[in-house]
């Protein structure tokens, strides 16, 4: 299972309490994470991705085993501490604004 | 008795304001999608307890919200909550507004005049205004940023463009106002159902007569300083337009500077600005009941985003314009430096009619003498961007 920790905004969206667990098939990616917690929790599809381009939106980054993964390539395979889940990947937003 | 619900959306979050038809003691529910940027909150006016909200944030984009019992709970249309998605395609997109570039639909525009005069691709931010159909609960159109009209016929699952607005031929000359270029105003009107009206900041104000298929500017009249040609067809800062039910031929409207009003569907519009002490504001609403009682709330300049000499006055006007009187009992009148926004006053149905507006400074006041005598209903909220009004029972 992967893990998945979301800001808390994103948790209230997808009425979730906590880490979200996901099965995604392998090669486990950025992209694969994504679509498999976009499936699962379809409330959150546009606000970690735009809807058409399906980049990450500008002000959110994705953090894993201590690295900043954001401007890695989508479909690059992700660590395996985060395939085996010993690792979560981390959705985070900018610390900026009012 | 009655019961009046007044919606508010804030900088941090929605409110809901519920009283008896005395409108003396208010109940308040909120923050609603606590730490969001509420824009705008609205009732159908056939179910109200159908409510469509606009939610959105510079991290994560615009959720359209929907509530279905009155604002008690809330979910995204089409994903309700606890539901385990069925696999394969989604079927529902309540937040995707995509921009219509189709050739089927005629003429897709690619871009509009930025802020150096540059042309620049039309990129989709947030929704400005929902507005329910009067007749259906499950169809709703969204005014959105940058400038188009968006509908959904059902309830928000998912949203099309009236792409004949943009299309209309003008839009190369449209440009952002210093809020972005939004299209804040959307009226339908009762008498006409083939018939609706927009407003842009900053093109100008719009109406169709064939249900969003082709659409005109309706700014004759209309004079601005601030653009190269003052009487250009489109290019003008309407900031809000407003129309009486029982009478939605004639329409008011606040503009950055100068207060007008069309008397032929905003075929044409002369200036009413009369005695106001500055004629720059946002906001403008008509009286529930009184067609020629309009209000507006002068702000001291566009440089100065708050209400001159440190006193917080609604003006009134009976006449339809021109003549205007301060209404000042409950407001404060001295170092009071607040701004009032575009979509942030409302009237209710009751007799007297009930008006309603809320302040960048987390203010909402209400009256319920038609302006006469004002109260707080709240004092302390985050800035408030809205105010809507539902009449209940």
């Amino acid at each position: 299972m992967i893990r998945v920790i979301l800001p808390p905004h994103l948790r209230t969206l997808a009425h979730v309490g906590g880490d979200v667990e996901l099965n995604v098939e392998h090669p486990v990616t950025q992209r694969s994470v994504l679509d498999a917690l976009e499936a699962r929790y379809p409330m959150l599809r546009g606000t970690i991705r735009d809807h058409t381009t399906r980049e990450r939106r500008a002000f959110l980054r994705f953090f894993a085993c201590e690295e900043d993964l954001s401007h890695q390539s989508p479909d690059a395979p992700l660590p395996d501490a985060i395939a085996s889940g010993k690792e979560p990947f981390i959705v985070i937003g900018a610390i900026s604004g009012g | 008795m009655s019961t009046v619900r007044v919606l508010v959306g804030t900088r941090k979050g929605a409110f809901i304001l519920t009283s008896d038809g005395k409108r003396e003691n208010w109940d308040v529910s909120g923050p609603h999608f606590a730490g969001w940027e509420m824009y705008h909150i609205k009732g159908s006016p056939v179910a109200p307890n159908r409510l469509y909200a606009s939610q959105s944030s510079s991290w994560f984009g615009q959720i359209i919200q929907r509530s279905d019992d009155g604002g008690k709970t809330w979910h995204q249309p089409g994903t309700p909550p606890g539901e385990v998605p069925a696999p394969g395609p989604p079927k529902t997109a309540s937040n995707k507004f995509v921009y219509d570039a189709t050739p089927e639909t005629g003429k897709p525009l690619i871009t509009h005049q930025f802020y150096d005069g540059t042309q620049h691709p039309w990129e989709f931010k947030r929704v400005w205004h929902i507005e329910p159909s009067l007749t259906d609960p499950d169809t709703v159109y969204a005014g959105v940023e940058d400038a188009a009209l968006f509908r959904s016929t059902d309830g928000g699952e998912n949203w099309q463009e009236l792409s004949g607005l943009r299309g209309h031929g003008t839009g190369p000359n449209w440009q952002p106002g210093g809020g972005g270029m939004c299209l804040h105003t959307i009226i339908l009107d009762p008498g006409n159902p083939q018939r609706i009206y927009i407003a842009i900041s900053a093109a100008g104000a719009f109406r169709t007569d064939d249900a969003g298929k082709n659409w005109k500017p309706i700014n004759r009249g209309l004079y601005s300083q601030y653009i190269p040609d003052p009487r250009a067809e489109v290019g003008h800062c309407v900031h809000h337009v407003a129309m009486s039910p029982s009478r939605p031929s004639v329409l008011f409207m606040q503009k950055h500077w100068d207060v007008m009003r069309s008397d032929d569907a905003g075929d044409n519009w002369k200036e009413i600005s009369g005695n106001l002490p500055t004629d720059f504001g946002f906001v403008i609403d008509v009286h529930a009941h009184e067609p020629e009682t309009i209000y507006v709330v002068p702000i001291k300049s566009d440089s100065e985003h708050f209400v001159p000499d440190g006193k917080l006055r609604v003006y009134r006007s009976r006449i339809g314009g021109n003549e205007w009187e301060p209404l000042t009992k409950g407001l404060p009148q001295n170092h009071c430096y607040v701004n009032v926004l575009r979509d942030a006053m409302a009237v209710d149905s009751l007799d007297k009619c009930g008006v309603y507006f809320g302040t960048s400074g987390g203010q909402v006041y209400a009256s319920a003498d038609a302006g006469d005598s004002w109260a707080p209903i709240v004092r302390d909220l985050p800035a408030v961007l809205s105010v809507e009004v539902q009449t209940l029972g």
